[in-house]
């Protein structure tokens, strides 16, 4: 350590607003990676003390307790001991208490102090407290703590300052370190008992807006209706907001790209300028407006506390079929995109919980996959009314939804019975105080999440939109040629390749081929198939002639199979991102490719057999 | 109307109904060494804790949640089970 800098952890309870403190100390400089050889988030800021001093401070893993039982508790109980490779030793430990809670958190606290370490105690949401009428008298649990303690306030301007100026003074001696055992640990709460008793008046234990809140939003029927309608709106406002965007991204890029070409000769620059690389960042980028609509969303749900609700109400439900309640929005977010429900998941603090979830999450009928649906469902289901009243039409798009969501539940369960972990993993989950979410915390989250995407990425999957383009440029048409030039290309053949496996599920040679791109993305798949089947643009045209020369048994497969298939490799490309795992996206590539292939089999034989 | 104190035998936490009071007496290991009942300790669940039954889930009174001190724990049956409480009951 050089007298010039101080290398400052930031440990709490979960819920202590540890991570607003963190973002009103260190605005946006922030530096979010991971952790070596792990996939817990590590983030850690930066500021200038009035001193002249830098502090660096990383914002550690919420925990309740040093006896670690996952992950990101691990590094947490580590970084503290200063054990944890390639980690600096902290020069001083900020605990951060909520001072609403304090009979949880100063366990934590006392928990803390025996490392023998430099601690500071900071008090955060004095606010609250006192508008509770609850009463700390601060100097003297700083007294009988033996810890510098603070008072902070981390969603006001200025909230921090105590804490700054404490930190930036001289670091305060360690308290000596003592030995863990379980004895102690059972003492713990008793000192915590005396303390209480000694330093803090509290008028009622619970803050009555929260109970009145709870008695609506946990209610069996109100609570699962009010549940309902908030799912409802987010979706409105992800089509109704993030939609139109996607597409004005998509459009904008595409007329860039014929703008720039109409620059450049004819020729393969010009077609890679095009349709490679505008092609592909109006793809990458068009996924940008609908992941931070969600994650708009995502974030005040939590912040507001109003997430951990939801995920009481439905956790009986997804437990059954191995998951958890805190698998649910992750999964509802997946219908709009994969990729955000799979970002999503790192509000699940259990590691298997998190993977089954990440692993089941592209099952759900993602809003790519809608321009398919509605092309095929259009040229071969017949607009009949079911009992009067039921449009066939809209009864298989119902039944597609709902063969992706029984497909997910089907594979976790499965997951649960063959998975070698079967040990019992806990919910245990703390329903905090319902806040009202700050502008900075939500805008700082959002940032981070949409650079996550862009940034890890915006290369890979435009390397492999240029990749999908290559194979279906080249090698270009012979002269006199008279078949669309794809059909002369490395798509062209792999596709005719690929019919001899795609035959037994029905699939002729231009589907096999029109999979290719739809690998890219999988609305491309409308536009690969006009291209072989040498229609224009406009998808009526394009209905027809499919109906012409597809059997009502391949279309049906053909649905089923883009229920299931493992397909989008931006998704694949994120599933590699989110568990650094090669293996697991072998693992969701394989397993979708079986299901689908099953799936699309079945239908195929048995609607052939009965046409 | 009076609330008497009556002593009953100690039940789990998982047995009570919505809106029952009680008191901890302790946790109990599932198996040697079980993290879940460890934590549940390190949250308050000890000797001599109020604890209050505020709701339950929709769906087969599953999962629980837990008023203990200032804080509100959803825990699952199985979890409410380690813990062994001394119900209150208004006579």
């Amino acid at each position: 350590m050089s007298a010039s800098s101080l290398r400052i952890a930031l440990v709490g309870n979960p819920n202590c607003g540890k991570t607003a403190l963190f973002n009103l100390l260190t605005g946006g400089r922030q530096k979010v990676a991971n952790y070596a050889g792990v996939t817990v988030e590590r983030k850690e800021g930066r500021f200038m003390a009035p001193s002249g001093r830098l502090l660096q401070i990383l914002d550690l893993p919420g925990t309740y307790s040093l006896e670690a039982n996952s992950p990101d508790e691990q590094i947490t109980r580590d970084i503290c001991a200063g054990t944890f490779p390639g980690e600096a030793v902290p020069d001083l430990i900020v605990c951060v208490a909520d001072a609403t809670n304090l009979r949880l958190h100063l366990r934590f606290v006392l928990e803390v102090k025996r490392l023998g370490r430099p601690v500071v105690l900071a008090l955060n949401m004095m606010d609250t407290a006192r508008s509770r009428g609850i009463v700390i008298d601060v100097p003297e649990l700083s007294r009988r703590l033996g810890l510098p303690v603070v008072e902070t306030v981390a969603v006001k301007r200025g909230g921090a300052q105590a804490l700054i100026e404490r930190v930036d003074g001289e670091v305060p001696a360690a308290a000596p370190r003592q030995p863990d055992d379980a004895a102690d640990r059972a003492d713990l709460h008793a000192q915590v008992r005396e303390l209480l008793t000694a330093t803090v008046t509290m008028p009622r234990v619970t803050a009555e807006i929260d109970d009145a809140l709870d008695r609506w939003t946990l209610h069996p029927v109100f609570g699962l209706a009010i549940l309902a309608v908030v799912m409802f709106l987010v979706f409105q406002a992800v089509y109704s907001l993030g939609k139109p965007m996607t597409d004005a991204i998509g459009d904008g890029f595409g007329w860039l790209g014929a703008h720039v070409a109409a620059w450049m000769p004819a020729g393969p620059l010009q077609s890679l300028v095009n349709d490679g690389l505008f092609g592909g960042l109006g793809t990458v980028l068009g996924f940008l407006p609908e992941i931070l609509v969600l994650f708009f969303f995502i974030i005040v749900l939590e912040e507001s506390g109003y997430l951990p609700r939801a995920a009481f109400l439905l956790d009986r439900l997804m437990l059954s079929v191995g998951l958890t309640g805190r698998s649910f929005i992750p999964l509802l977010s997946s219908f709009a995109c994969a990729i955000p429900g799979i970002m999503g998941t790192r509000s699940i603090t259990d590691p298997r919980d998190r993977l089954t979830t990440i692993l089941i999450a592209p099952l759900m009928t993602c809003s790519a996959r809608l321009p398919v649906y509605a092309l095929l469902i259009g040229a071969f289901i017949p607009i009949h009314y079911v009992f009067g009243v039921f449009n066939l039409q809209g009864l298989v798009l119902f039944a597609l939804y709902l063969a992706g969501i029984l497909g997910a539940m089907l594979v976790g369960w499965v997951m649960k019975h063959i998975r070698r972990d079967k040990s019992e993993h806990a919910l245990m989950m703390e329903l905090p105080s319902y806040r009202l979410p700050k502008l900075r915390d939500v805008a700082i989250g959002l940032y981070e999440r949409g650079m996550i995407f862009l940034r890890r990425l915006t290369g890979v999957i435009l390397g492999l939109t240029v990749l999908m383009w290559f194979l279906s440029t080249f090698p270009g048409a012979p002269e006199g040629a008279t078949r669309p030039a794809i059909e002369y290309s490395f798509a062209g053949y792999i596709g005719r390749a690929l019919q001899y496996v795609f035959a037994p599920i029905g699939f002729n040679w231009q589907i096999s081929l029109a999979l290719i791109p739809a690998f890219a993305a999988r609305e491309t798949a409308v536009a690969a198939l006009a291209t072989v089947y040498l229609v224009g643009g406009e998808s009526g045209g394009l209905g027809q002639a499919l109906a012409g020369q597809i059997p009502l048994a391949s279309a049906l497969s053909l649905l089923v199979w883009f229920a299931y298939a493992p397909q989008c490799m931006s998704t694949l490309a994120i599933i590699k991102r989110e568990t650094d795992s090669w293996r697991n996206v072998a693992i969701s590539f394989g397993y979708m490719f079986v299901m689908a292939y099953t799936a699309s089999f079945i239908v195929y034989q048995v609607t052939r057999a009965l046409t | 109307m009076r609330t008497i104190l009556v002593w009953i035998p100690p039940v789990r936490l998982s047995e009570l109904p919505k809106g029952a009071l009680a008191v901890v007496e302790r946790v109990l290991d599932a198996h040697a060494a079980d993290p879940i009942a460890q934590r549940l300790r390190d949250l308050g669940f000890v000797d001599g804790e109020p604890v209050r039954v505020v709701a339950v889930g929709p769906m087969g009174g599953d999962p629980v949640l837990i008023q203990i001190g200032f804080t509100r724990f959803a825990l699952r049956r199985a979890e409410a089970a380690r813990v062994s409480v001394r119900a209150e009951v208004a006579a």
